[in-house]
């Protein structure tokens, strides 16, 4: 038997694949950017990339006030309990068909590994993009704000190092939306807000 | 908008109207020839000075200098008179005179032939009077007629009267008339600039690649300030002359210009004839991350994509090497490709040309160190460098520039290590141009340059740079960032930058390719064993 609870609010939602579309949408033009891929060329790669930056930027400045103003900044409050559980779950009892160590809660709906991750990417790879991928955007700026001193090498580094950990992040977290009662189940959620749980 | 500053307004405009049209209806009531608009406040037909027949030059140089008492002074204190200059960072006596090339090599002993482009009459050899003030050519800058010719070997004279030249060949070079020309007289333009410096090298395009004859009147596409139904500027829009001192120079070129705009009363400004002078040091108003650009790259380097773009195609490379050899005839051998274009020449040797060619790119500080003919060189696998031009990422000097590089093959005495100066122009026994006999040609050339020569001659491979700077292309034909920004690139090979899309760490992206592989493996195989588990149950 199981019920339905409305775990994604409507701006939830659209923030969610808003932001997808987006960060899909800059890796294409970053590994543009990079030489890596030639999809629109470097001139328009550059221009795509900083307007995608720029809209993510706005779309960010909203989903921070949302988090504030509705609590929900607190489901990234890391924890360490069934921590284990949840690592032991995905290596072994996933496969045994064991239940799943953790309840959903619209007061908790990300698992503890989904809170440490989130949090990691909130903390260390979105800020490192954010500072590295600002810095590049002022690149002219530099010696004006007594930054002259910068590398431009360390700088274009660090954020392809923070790219290459999105892309990590991106291909971990589309394949664990599988990871649900049915493999569509997380991805139906995050469209209609409403997940089932047992 | 209150109602009676709307009336007065209306009231103004109609009083404007009316003052305006009104001389209007007066004129076409009565017309009247409009004299011709000149850019002088003399008409030069109407000096009784000029109205006479001149049979040489500087007879028309004393008619002018009647009023225009000290221009030939003037002319005397400059490089287009000495073809010499003094380089005060390198203390290298460089100029005309002085520099080899490996193009026509130099002007020592060919005098009468090169002095056809020097502002003055009759310097032959060694022993011209540079004091002397009618030597001074007038006509070469301000003719406007276009009928003014200094033809080589006539020591820079024109040829007033009609003359077989060179003797006994039968070829007739028509005489001018002076005093037509001189009654004619304006500002320099163009064609008077042109006239030597489109043909450097000894041809149209020959020598710079930026500067040939398609300059005369050149479409926009070919140069946006000199465009000929557009801003229509002349050599000295840029190149600002001062009691005849024309500005801006190749032996101490200005590199970087960091003074921004050159307003008029400005003290201590530089070289007039830089980009920054006109357009300041960020002139990109959209993208300004261009300006920051603009900080390490000079304009030139994206806005002239391409030289010779004109039509006239430039020499690329000379080798001196393959000159002398005879049909069986014992003829001279003029060789010419599909277009027309000279490749092999007895006189000279192997050419190669081309159009819209993609300059090199180096640092470049404005320094250049000249190999000249005092100096020792060493035959090795790397060319000689004729000028080496300084230049560094990190020496705060430097931009990274557009260049011509032209390499060549030229005379060199294996024994004294040093270049040659070869007689080359003349009608005389030992010219090489009409013996082929390098033996008898070094000799003159090395003994009219005062430099020992050991008797033997071998060929050296030499480069010479010269930093491209004019045909400067439209906004919208400028260089796309792809051009350097790509993996092979335009600025492959230039240190001390990082380009994106050129560059990338090797670790960085090692690693990174690793680690997301590594996911990638990890979630199929995951996803693989929670398949093949699922049907077990």
């Amino acid at each position: 038997m199981s019920e339905r609870i409305y775990v994604f609010k409507r701006f939830e939602r659209f923030w969610h694949w808003s932001q997808a579309a987006l960060i899909i949408f800059l890796m294409l033009t970053a590994f543009d950017i990079h030489g890596t891929l030639s999809i629109f060329g470097f001139e328009k790669a550059v221009a795509y990339h900083t307007t995608a930056a720029w809209t993510l930027i706005g779309l960010w400045v909203f989903a921070i006030f949302w988090h504030f103003t509705t609590g929900e900044w607190k489901q990234y409050i890391p924890t360490t309990e069934k921590v284990v559980a949840m690592m032991k779950y995905y290596l072994v009892g996933i496969f045994k068909d064991a239940p799943h160590p953790f309840k959903l809660t619209t007061l908790r709906k990300h698992n503890p590994l989904q809170r440490l991750a989130y949090l990691f990417i909130l903390l260390c790879v979105g800020p490192l993009l954010w500072v590295t991928g600002g810095l590049y955007l002022f690149y002219d700026k530099w010696a004006a704000w007594g930054l002259g001193g910068l590398s431009l090498e360390w700088v274009a580094l660090g954020h392809t190092i923070g790219a290459f950990m999105m892309l990590a992040f991106l291909i971990a977290h589309v394949y664990l939306t599988t990871a649900g009662h049915t493999p569509l189940a997380h991805i139906k959620a995050m469209i209609t807000g409403w997940e089932e749980v047992d | 908008m209150d109602n009676r500053y709307i009336k007065a307004t209306l009231v103004l405009c109609c009083a404007t109207w009316l003052a305006a049209t009104g001389p209007t209806f007066a004129e076409e009531a009565k017309p009247e020839a409009k004299p011709v608009k000149l850019t002088t406040t003399a008409d030069h037909t109407k000096f009784k000075q000029l109205q006479k027949t001149f049979d040489s030059g500087p007879e028309v140089t004393k008619a002018c200098l009647e009023c225009h008492t000290e221009a030939a002074g003037q002319i005397h204190r400059t490089k287009h008179w000495k073809w010499e200059f003094l380089n005060p960072e390198t203390k290298q006596t460089l100029g005309k005179k002085t520099v080899l090339n490996n193009f026509c090599i130099s002007i020592a002993s060919n005098y009468a032939s090169c002095t056809s482009c020097h502002v003055g009459y009759g310097w032959k050899d060694a022993n011209f009077d540079f004091a002397k003030q009618e030597n001074v050519d007038c006509l070469a800058c301000h003719d406007t007629t276009g009928n003014y010719k200094k033809p080589p070997g006539f020591a820079g004279n024109p040829v007033t009267k009609d003359t077989e030249f060179p003797p006994g060949s039968g070829k007739i070079i028509k005489g001018i008339d002076l005093s037509k020309i001189a009654q004619k007289v304006g500002k320099s333009s163009r064609d008077t600039c042109g006239a030597c410096h489109f043909n450097g090298g000894g041809g149209d395009g020959v020598k710079h690649g930026d500067m040939d004859s398609s300059l005369a009147a050149p479409t926009k596409d070919v140069d946006v300030h000199m465009d000929a139904e557009g801003l229509d500027f002349t050599c000295g829009t840029c190149h600002k002359t001062s009691s005849h001192d024309v500005a801006g120079s190749r032996y101490t070129p200005t590199a970087k210009d960091d003074k921004g705009v050159q307003v008029r009363g400005k003290a201590g400004s530089g070289n007039p004839a830089t980009c920054v002078a006109c357009h300041d040091n960020a002139p990109h108003k959209k993208e300004a991350r261009l300006n920051h650009h603009a900080t390490k790259i000079a304009c030139q380097t994206c806005h002239i994509p391409t030289y010779a773009r004109g039509g006239v195609a430039t020499k690329l490379t000379w080798d001196w090497s393959t000159a002398g050899k005879r049909d069986k005839d014992g003829k001279h051998i003029v060789l010419k490709d599909a277009k027309g274009r000279i490749t092999y020449e007895s006189r000279k040797g192997d050419f190669t040309l081309a159009e819209n060619v993609k300059p090199e790119y180096a640092w470049f500080n404005g320094n250049v160190q000249y190999t000249l003919l005092t100096d020792k060189i060493e035959k090795s696998e790397q060319r000689t460098r004729i000028n080496k031009m300084g230049g560094s990422p990190a020496d705060g000097k430097s931009m990274i520039w557009p260049m011509k590089v032209f390499r060549g093959s030229q005379p060199y005495d294996p024994v004294n290590k040093t270049l040659i100066t070869p007689h080359t122009a003349g009608n005389d026994d030992t010219g090489y141009w009409k013996n082929l006999d390098w033996d008898k040609a070094i000799a003159t050339g090395m003994k009219d340059s005062g430099a020992p020569w050991s008797g033997k001659v071998d060929f050296i491979k030499t480069e010479m740079s010269w930093p491209i700077t004019h045909m400067v292309a439209p906004k919208e034909k400028a260089m796309g960032c792809v051009e350097c920004h790509a993996r092979d690139g335009r600025l492959t090979g230039i240190q001390g930058v990082y380009l994106p899309a050129r560059d990338n760490n090797k670790l960085v992206d090692t690693a990174g390719w690793t680690i997301v592989l590594l996911t990638l493996l990890g979630v199929i195989g995951h996803g693989a064993l929670r398949i093949v588990t699922a049907r077990k149950h």
